[in-house]
């Protein structure tokens, strides 16, 4: 465990996918290619939004980079290290938020440095992530008790807590409403500004790739391929009422409307 | 503070007690009238009681009519307590028809019996009677109760703990599954009680061969329950926790088995049930102690104001039981709740 840290350490955080492939077996028997043949490198300490219609093999991809699942074919590496099995080294936020329904918000967000017997000196963190989100008033609360926004951004202070090296968020803010949202996304960046962590983020909301990311990976619909990479040269911090802001932002959606052939792409992202 | 954590928090509150008693006088459960039912309940069992002739012989103390007037007294003072605000007051008004209730049960017993005599004697003596076997035979069925306290605890603890570590076993454990399964199905199903003549014979002396048969009672529902509880956590913590970095242990004993405790309490629950049933069939066919024994010795001699002294215990002490369980439950399970009692 100790060597393994050290390795980790000194290892770069950067990811390189390479042809990966992944086939589902249905129950029927049929096959459902998710993804086909993606090819993806992200450097360190890099924000990337994957954006795409619904179906197109996102989550499917960071439960791999995770180390969830394995891909039916193709390799993925952290630095040039394979990735073989999950580890507190690759946090990822799931879609759905999944809070453990038997611990409090406190308890939710402190699982990650309990699991790695870190607790100690982390419990100020803790206090201040239930801050940043929010959630101060219900961190004694259960998970049934909170709405979905709130349920949500109780595990985006689990992930964030863990300190990753590599972070996968799959639709963070998703169920937040719009002010709550913006906030988060200024607190994301400058959590992310502050660590340089090598950041995946999928979402379906331009503007949220646009203000966030320095590159946008646009995919397919089924199976799920790489449409298009559009690097996002603003500067930061970015103003979301910057011209040049609008100016990329009709310039994504005009492509993304012309991208693909298939009418449900542009259904799919524009949301 | 946003605008949606506001309105959200608004949502996190919930219903409170208040709506219980607003509840209660819609149907007029809490009328007046009902607070004074269990003392004239009480008052008119007395007054039957002093007033009638005994059909029957009865106990030498006459206990029944000193029970009468306490629950006499009771009442009373619970009707006072019902006139308080607060929740002592508000037991108390809920819990009046109640009282009132057990109060006739009990006094038309004694007019059934005593009274009356239109219940056969020895079969089923009257209340004052069970009540004189009590306290005459006091120190034998406190004996006999301590005994079978004590056969149970042991037997409940161990097989629960065995449940409980088969269990998370056979439902972590693929290999533990593959042996462990087909082990169960054919141990399990055949009732502790049919092992009573092998594990009089099997064991040392008859303590342990009880703890033995309470034992294997218990353990197959815990460990089939708390088995399936752990085979069963969705996938999904499992992978939060793999993604945080937990380690086996972490995953087993913090993710697996909290998840999994509903079922385990089922599993318990069960494992009470048959370990109640287990107990009493030992100490009849087998244990020379407890209240299964003391019941079928005096059966034995037609004593059944014993009999029906030793079942009241019984009744008093498996329930007490079973309560503290369930209290358990509430206590580790109160994340699974809509309110979160205190
Ligand atoms: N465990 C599974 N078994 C079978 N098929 C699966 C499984 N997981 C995902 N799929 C299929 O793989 C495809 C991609 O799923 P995935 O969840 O990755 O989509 P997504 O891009 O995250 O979509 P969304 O934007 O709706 O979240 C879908 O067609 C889905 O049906
Ligand atoms: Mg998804």
């Amino acid at each position: 465990m100790v060597t393994a840290g050290i390795e980790a350490a000194t290892e770069p955080s950067s990811l390189h996918l390479r042809e990966v492939c992944k086939t589902f077996r249905r129950a029927d028997g049929a096959e459902v290619v998710a993804l086909d043949r993606l090819t993806l490198d992200v450097a360190e300490g890099e924000m990337i939004a994957l954006i795409g219609p619904s179906g197109c093999g996102k989550s499917t991809l960071l439960r791999m980079i995770a180390g969830l699942d394995r891909p039916t074919s193709g390799s993925l590496r952290v630095g040039s290290q394979p990735i073989d099995g999950p580890g507190a080294e690759r946090g990822l936020m799931f879609q759905d938020p999944s809070l453990f329904p038997w611990k409090t918000v406190r308890r939710n967000i402190e699982t990650g440095p309990a699991a790695r017997g870190v607790l100690r000196s982390h419990r100020g963190e803790v206090d201040e992530y239930l801050r940043l989100t929010g959630l101060e008033p219900f961190a004694d609360s259960y998970p049934h008790q909170l709405s979905g926004g709130m349920a949500q951004r109780a595990a985006l202070a689990r992930a964030l807590i863990n300190h990753p090296k590599v972070l996968l968020l799959d639709e963070p803010l998703g169920a937040l409403d719009q002010f709550t949202r913006m906030r988060m996304q200024d607190e994301v960046v400058r959590i992310w500004r502050a660590r340089r962590t090598t950041t995946v983020l999928v979402t379906h909301d331009i503007d949220e790739a646009l203000y966030m990311c320095d590159r946008i990976v646009v995919m397919t619909p089924r199976p799920g391929r790489i449409e298009r990479v559009m690097d996002v040269t603003l500067e930061r911090p970015r103003h979301r009422n910057d011209p040049r802001f609008l100016e990329l932002r009709a310039e994504i959606l005009e492509m993304l409307h012309f991208a693909g052939d298939e009418p449900a792409e542009a259904e799919g992202v524009a949301s | 503070m946003t605008l949606a954590t506001q309105l959200a928090e608004t949502k996190a509150i919930s219903p409170g007690r208040a709506d219980r008693g607003a509840a209660e006088r819609r149907r007029g459960l809490s009328s007046p009238a009902w607070a004074l039912a269990p003392a004239g309940a009480a008052a008119l069992g007395l007054a039957l009681h002093l007033a009638l002739p005994d059909r029957q012989p009865s106990a030498a103390l006459r206990p029944f009519t000193g029970l009468l007037a306490a629950m006499l007294a009771g009442s009373l003072a619970m009707a006072a307590l019902g006139r308080t605000s607060g929740r002592p007051g508000a037991w108390a008004r809920h819990r009046s028809p109640l009282a009132a209730g057990i109060v006739l049960t009990l006094v038309a017993w004694d007019l059934l019996t005593l009274k009356l005599a239109w219940l056969p004697l020895p079969y089923f003596p009257g209340p004052d009677r069970v009540l004189g076997a009590m306290w005459e035979d006091r120190e034998a069925l406190a004996l006999s109760a301590y005994h079978s306290l004590r056969l149970l605890a042991c037997g409940y603890a161990a097989g629960a703990a065995a449940g409980l570590a088969c269990g998370v076993l056979i439902g972590w454990s693929k290999s533990a599954r593959y042996w462990g399964m087909p082990l169960l199905k054919v141990i399990g199903p055949i009732p502790a009680t049919a092992y009573v003549p092998l594990a009089m014979v099997m064991f040392p002396n008859a303590f342990i061969s009880g703890v033995a048969l309470i034992g294997l009672a218990v353990w197959f529902p815990v460990t089939m329950l708390t088995s399936s509880g752990v085979a069963d956590v969705p996938a999904a913590y499992l992978d939060v926790a793999r993604t945080l970095g937990a380690g086996r242990a972490h995953l087993i004993f913090r993710v697996a088995v909290p998840a999994a405790l509903p079922s385990v309490f089922l599993g318990l629950f069960m494992g009470l049930g048959a370990a109640f049933l287990t107990l009493i069939v030992a100490e009849t066919l087998g244990v020379s102690s407890g209240l299964g024994w003391y019941l079928k010795w005096k059966q034995g001699y037609l004593e059944y104001a014993h009999v029906y002294a030793a079942l009241a215990i019984m009744s008093l002490f498996f329930s007490g039981l079973m309560t503290l369980l369930f209290k358990a439950r509430d206590r580790a399970l109160v994340w699974q709740k809509g309110v979160i009692r205190w």
